[in-house]
């Protein structure tokens, strides 16, 4: 069916079993928020809140989670920067949530406008200390249902916070989608750790402070182990085109989105140019660039930023190929067209067409 | 023939509380443990302790436990009882968490008369980081933030959070009480456990505020402490029930 | 073939629905298919206007800068638009209410007089989109006219049957009514 982003990622969280959802009124995401209010209520055992601020839907989510519930909040970058106290509580407690964050231009109150600019918020942390949470990008209608079904059950398998990256277009953009189908989430598997009443078995706590120093590293590192196993195992990227191209551009989201058009333009033109496509921000598709760039001597990475990701794309290369960056900060869309210009100049430049 | 008068409640783990001598918190967390057991609730109890001198509640209550970020205590405890409605959920409080940085969780969980029990622990102070200025601080008096006492002018008055969240249409049991005597500590026994009754009969939001001594910050030895609260504190804040819309509901 | 076409008027003409009719009958034909609604921070008043975008393959960037199509319901959004459109596009007039020239000589015109239409037939406004619509796929066979009735059975299930005559009757009135011209 056409359906809204915003629309089909709350309808795929309560498809993959979300029984818990607290949010707080921002643009451009609020067609999210109110899905859930009327479907959660048509849910028997669903509940949803709207809560008094950011903070407090987060935490709200936090509680949900001690008790087993597979639990969702979602906002906007002014937002989630309200909600990193949270994440880091999740992270640091072990428990899973599914975080979405609709981005828009900033900093500071910014605009409402597509932008890639959380990035950094989102890969590497974002709130205090050491961890990460698990950052999914999609890149269309589709793929918002499929990787919101995928983000639930992340979080689950690696007791983790996923955060769902995506900005105003992809939220308020509609496309044809196939709803996945629903489960119930009694019939998932038993939680060892939950908080519901000590019946039947000794009293449990879920608690981040650790005051002795030795525990407190001995558990960084063990949440250390489960991001390298989640490094392991879970990166998703798209390669297009890349097989024969001498420039491969990176692009992740909307921005992969524009850069497709334009790579098709460039590739009439004769270019040899293809595109990455991070689905995992977090993990980075590390490896699969490192491959290109046996071959692939120039790389140009595109954001609507004024350049995050272009960061995990040098540490990914150690320097074995030359990165490029284009960024349109701001909450500006480009055009293929732009985008297009940018490669082949970029190309005839390099003089990437004597390179065969 | 012995008869045993006095024992440690069964939800009280084999632990030495680690608080100062004279603080108020042994004494509420052995309370809260006879409570629970006196309820016969343990099996379906969870509490959620703040950050503060009591985040280490779960060192000494035998109950399941969930931590809560400073001040968040209402919003966890919401997204437990939420997602767990027939458990008994309750909060555990200092007057920073609860009256500054926690303000606004608290007064909306109350607001939507959220079915959870609020145990506010108040002692005019920051315990834990050395006993700076809390929200409920007195007028003139030290703390390590307001040398020379504290200055109207310059740090507003105590706040009374009880009577504002009593002002919710969501609150619907609130009293004040101390810890200072065995006989007032028989009093917040009494309250503590009403107010536990009042979330088991699903009537909506209920605090019980616990003026509690803190003799290391207050630089008193434990007696004048006791003293203090009653010749002083309660000049600023009244021992008595705030509401009660419950009545006889509840005995 | 990527046909992009902008819907543009007044808020509270239908326009958002005009879109999504046409887009739910696109991909009911097996096309590809992106709609965006223009969104921002005001609640009403002003222009409201989304974009479909139609292609037998994969859709890339669902924004269109310079739109191949544009329906256009009133004088600001003529303004807004008309200097967009693609060289050889084609733009579809509520000549009810566009009183304003065409400037362009690189693109073709239609005209509906959607309005006195639907004044006359119905004695209301409310199917101006729809007349329009009718007039768009006349002008544009970018879906046949019964994928567009079969959206609105779709879109509109459960409605009084006398709507959805009058929905139906609309489509016609636009369809057969469209003039060629400026």
């Amino acid at each position: 069916m056409l359906m809204r982003g915003s629309h089909v990622i709350a309808e795929s969280a309560i498809r993959a079993g979300c029984r818990f959802y607290a949010g707080y009124p921002i643009t451009p995401q609020n067609e999210l928020t109110e899905y859930m209010a009327g479907a959660m209520a048509k849910v028997s055992d669903a509940t949803f809140i709207q809560a008094e601020s950011e903070i407090a839907a987060i935490n709200m989510v936090l509680g949900a989670a001690m008790t087993g519930a597979r639990a969702m909040t979602s906002s906007s970058s002014p937002g989630l920067s309200l909600k990193q106290e949270g994440i880091s509580f999740l992270a640091a407690s072990e428990l899973p949530a599914v975080i979405i964050n609709t981005m828009r231009g900033g900093p500071g109150l910014g605009n409402i406008a597509p932008a890639q600019g959380d990035y950094f918020q989102a890969t590497k942390g974002g709130g205090h200390g050491d961890y990460h949470s698990i950052v999914l990008a999609p890149a269309s209608g589709q793929e918002q249902a499929d990787l919101t079904v995928k983000a639930f059950e992340c979080a689950d398998r690696y007791r983790s916070p996923v955060i769902i990256l995506i900005d105003g277009m992809m939220g308020q953009m509609m496309e044809p989608v196939i709803l996945p189908e629903p489960i119930d989430p009694r019939s998932l598997p038993p939680k060892s750790y939950i908080l519901n009443g000590a019946s039947q078995r000794p009293s449990r706590f879920i608690k981040s402070l650790i005051l002795d120093t030795r525990d407190m590293e001995e558990h960084n590192w063990k949440l250390q182990r489960k991001y390298e196993s989640i490094t392991r195992d879970l990166i998703l990227h798209e390669s297009y085109l890349t097989n024969d191209a001498n420039l491969v551009v990176i692009a992740y989201g909307t921005a992969a989105r524009i850069a497709k058009g334009a790579i098709k333009r460039v590739r009439e033109m004769g270019l040899k140019v293809g595109l990455l496509r991070p689905i995992s921000l977090y993990p980075f598709p590390k490896g699969a660039i490192v491959e290109l760039s046996r071959i692939v001597k120039h790389f140009l990475v595109f954001e609507m930023s004024t350049g995050q990701m272009v960061e995990d794309v040098k540490l990914s290369l150690e320097g074995r190929s030359k990165v490029h960056f284009y960024g349109r900060p701001g909450g500006i869309i480009s055009t293929p067209d732009e985008i297009s210009k940018v490669i082949s100049s970029l190309y005839y430049r390099q003089n990437l067409e004597e390179e065969q | 023939m012995e008869k045993k008068v006095f024992e440690r409640p069964k939800l009280l783990k084999k632990a030495v509380f680690h608080y100062c001598p004279g603080c108020g918190h042994s004494i509420l967390h052995r309370l809260i443990a006879e409570i629970i057991e006196e309820l016969d609730i343990a099996h379906k109890v969870v509490g959620v302790p703040p950050a503060g001198c009591a985040v280490l509640a779960y060192d000494y209550l035998d109950i399941d436990m969930g931590e809560s970020p400073h001040g968040r205590c209402a919003a966890v405890a919401t997204g437990i009882k939420r997602s767990l409605p027939d458990r008994v959920v309750f909060t555990y409080q200092g007057d920073g968490d609860i009256a500054a940085i926690g303000t606004a969780e608290t007064i909306h969980a109350a607001n939507r008369g959220e079915n959870i029990t609020t145990i506010f622990v108040n002692n005019g102070c920051y315990g834990m980081t050395g006993g700076q200025m809390a929200p409920t601080t007195l007028i003139g008096q030290n703390s390590s933030t307001t040398p020379g006492g504290r200055d109207y002018a310059r740090d507003g008055a105590p706040i009374d959070l009880s009577e504002m969240l009593a002002l919710t249409k969501g609150s619907v049991y609130i009293e004040r009480t101390t810890v200072n005597s065995p006989a007032n500590i028989r009093k917040t026994k009494r309250a503590i456990t009403r107010a536990f009754k009042i979330q088991m009969a699903g009537l909506g939001f209920s605090l019980v505020e616990v003026l509690s001594p803190c003799p290391t910050n207050w630089k008193m030895n434990t007696v004048d402490s006791c003293k203090w609260i009653e010749e002083t504190i309660t000049k600023t804040y009244p021992l008595k029930v705030i509401k009660d819309t419950v009545g006889d509901k509840i005995q | 073939m990527l046909k992009k076409t902008v819907f543009a008027g007044f808020g509270g003409q239908g326009v958002l629905m005009m879109g999504y009719l046409y887009a739910v009958a696109a991909m009911r034909e097996g096309k590809e298919v992106t709609y965006l609604p223009s969104y921002g921070a005001e609640m009403r008043g002003g222009t409201a206007n989304c974009t479909i975008a139609v292609s037998d393959e994969e859709i890339f960037s669902p924004v269109a800068s310079s739109p191949d199509h544009a329906v256009i319901l009133n004088n600001p959004s003529l303004i807004k638009f008309e200097s967009a459109l693609t060289r050889g596009g084609l733009i579809v007039l509520n000549s009810s209410l566009v009183d304003r020239k065409t400037s362009r000589d690189d693109i073709t015109v239609y005209r509906v007089p959607a309005n006195e239409l639907a004044k006359k037939h119905f004695n209301d406004d409310r199917s101006v989109n729809i007349i329009m619509l009718g007039g768009f796929i006349a002008a544009t066979k970018m879906t046949s006219i019964e994928s567009i009735v079969k959206a609105l059975h779709e879109i509109f299930k459960g409605k009084k049957s006398d709507i959805m005559a009058i929905n139906e009757k609309s489509l016609t009135l636009g369809a057969e009514l469209v003039i060629k011209g400026a």
